[in-house]
């Protein structure tokens, strides 16, 4: 059964003033539990508003959200329940901080859970393991850490709640490629080990193609593409005419086929390139044209 | 929810009162209070609502922007109109048990509710058609001659400048951090005092040290721009009087004289 589910929802900002603007427009899509999916888009396209709206931090103009089948706002006071359900970490998240030491930050989302002492000094320790935070940076304070640190304090504040879909709005901006790579592969591992649903809004193409399974691309409010990574990919002409390009490599190995060379052009990390190298050279190399 | 607050009302248009220089909207605005404080009576009082309504239709700004900025002080006039028609003694009209209302009460009470409203109005004028920006570089200017008294006058206007300019990123930033804790389930809506008070510190805390931040970073990148003071500086917007400012300062003379000849 889809885990999120949404049904012509729309969000207008500003409804009745001269700044009146839609942000989402009639999105009807469905995220199957356990998946991967990777939220792309322009600035301004609607991607923050619309997973603002998986915890119940926006209510829709119009349209219904489904929590495992539930719809979110027939109960009000059910909310916070899905805010445990759903952890969102924000962009940024770094300069949400504020506890004296990050262990007690990390342990903010688990308290207001209402969880048990030895509960929730358990998670904190298994959250601040998955971000690779030792217990010497636990009893620090926050604003001691580097900006990297920070943000991966911030995460394993939202993963200690052990959210059923987690989702994450640009975890890797104003990151480095070694902070980069490093923030993903622990949310990767960790969806891994917790066999959760994992959101990731993302501006890169690459990254993209590296962790998610499934793609969705939206483009001025509305929902352009949503579908598993090759198949989205497939459509590399409508997603670069809307100004959005996939992954450096697909488009090489697309440059290629057109060249006449016997590839396969569905190809969008660096290890699947290799491999279809390889076997291209094993094969002779041959130029079919 | 924090969004929906306006701060700086600033209504851009080109208005003839738009295109005024700032400084002379000031003192305009200046010699309106004082005209209203000195009309004696509901004569000189109508004189005073007929010229603000011919600024405000010749501003552009809408009537209902009016009624907005009006709003909140309607407490305060009925407190006022109160306290003067049940205080003031003179010819009594009612008399219950020990409160009297008198003629002299009920006419104040109207005076003074006019000319709150007039008031409130009539500066509500000069922040709908001047931008902060030019409104502190005006009251920079106006203040100018306090420098000789050793008044830091360009570091006070530099400070409202910039604390103008921030209000709305940090109301921006608020939302965001709300949103975030609210996100980990901080309950910012239910509990007592205590408790609601308690809640704040989630959205305090990290205000504080963006703020700091914000406030480092923009001191560095003033004093990469080699910012040091006012001393020499020029500026790319040269305040001028034109024919406007002074067509203004006639009117507002003649309105004052008016209101002097009403009160003979």
């Amino acid at each position: 059964m889809a885990v999120i589910k949404t049904e012509n929802l729309s969000h207008v900002y500003s409804e009745g003033t001269p700044f009146v603007k839609t942000a989402i427009e009639n999105i009807n899509i469905e995220i199957e539990e356990g998946q991967m999916v990777g939220v792309i888009g322009h600035t301004g396209s609607g991607k923050s508003t619309l997973i603002q709206h998986f915890n119940g931090l926006l209510q829709p103009t119009s349209g219904k959200i489904y929590i495992d089948g539930e719809d979110m706002w027939a109960d009000k006071n059910k909310l916070r329940d899905i805010r445990f359900k759903v952890g969102l970490v924000f962009q940024y998240p770094e300069y949400q901080l504020f506890e004296e030491t990050c262990y007690k930050d990390i342990a903010f989302g688990p308290k207001n859970m209402g969880l048990p002492d030895d509960e929730i000094d358990k998670r904190v320790r298994e959250a601040a393991a998955f971000v690779n935070l030792s217990e010497e940076q636990l009893m620090k304070s926050p604003f001691e850490l580097s900006g990297g640190q920070k943000r991966r304090v911030a995460i394993a504040g939202v993963l200690a709640m052990k959210p059923k879909v987690l989702i994450l709005d640009e975890p890797t901006a104003g990151l480095d490629p070694k902070g980069r790579d490093r923030i993903l592969g622990q949310i990767k591992e960790y969806h891994q080990e917790e066999k959760n649903t994992v959101l990731i809004v993302s501006h890169s193409m690459e990254d993209v193609a590296k962790f998610a399974q499934k793609v969705l691309v939206m483009n001025r409010s509305k929902v352009f593409l949503y579908d598993t990574v090759e198949a989205v990919f497939a459509h590399a002409k409508e997603i670069s005419e809307i100004g959005l390009a996939v992954p450096q490599i697909t488009q090489i190995f697309a440059e290629l086929k057109k060249r006449g060379y016997d590839v396969n052009p569905d190809v969008y990390t660096i290890e699947a390139a290799k491999a279809e190298l390889i076997r291209l050279l094993e094969e002779g190399g041959n130029i079919s044209a | 929810m924090l969004k929906d607050i306006t701060i700086g009302q600033y209504f851009p248009g080109q208005s003839f009162i738009h295109k005024m220089d700032p400084r002379m909207k000031i003192i305009s605005t200046l010699l309106y209070i004082v005209m209203l404080f000195l009309a004696g009576n509901l004569m000189g009082i109508c004189a005073g609502i007929l010229l603000l309504i011919l600024m405000y239709q010749l501003s552009g700004v809408p009537m209902n922007m009016v009624t907005k900025s009006l709003k909140p002080v309607i407490p305060v006039v009925i407190f006022t109109s109160v306290l003067n028609i049940f205080f003031v003694s003179g010819e009594v009209l009612l008399k219950f048990f020990f409160i009297e209302i008198t003629r002299e009460g009920i006419n104040l009470a109207i005076l003074m509710s006019f000319r709150i409203l007039c008031l409130i109005a009539g500066s509500s004028l000069l922040t709908y058609t001047t931008s902060p920006i030019e409104l502190t570089d005006a009251i920079e200017r106006l203040l100018n001659p306090l420098k000789k008294l050793k008044v830091p006058v360009h570091e006070l206007s530099m400070m409202m400048t910039i604390a103008l300019r921030f209000i709305p990123t940090l109301i921006e930033e608020t939302d965001k951090i709300i949103n975030a804790q609210k996100a980990r389930g901080a309950d910012m809506e239910s509990g007592g005092l205590m408790q609601r008070a308690k809640a704040l510190v989630p959205i305090l805390i990290p205000l504080f040290v963006s703020s700091f931040r914000r406030a480092d970073e923009l001191a560095m990148a003033m004093e990469c721009r080699c910012y040091r003071g006012g001393d020499g500086r020029t500026r790319m917007k040269q305040l001028q009087y034109s024919h406007r400012d002074w067509i203004a300062l006639t009117v507002m003379a003649g309105a004052i004289v008016v209101v002097l000849l009403l009160n003979v």
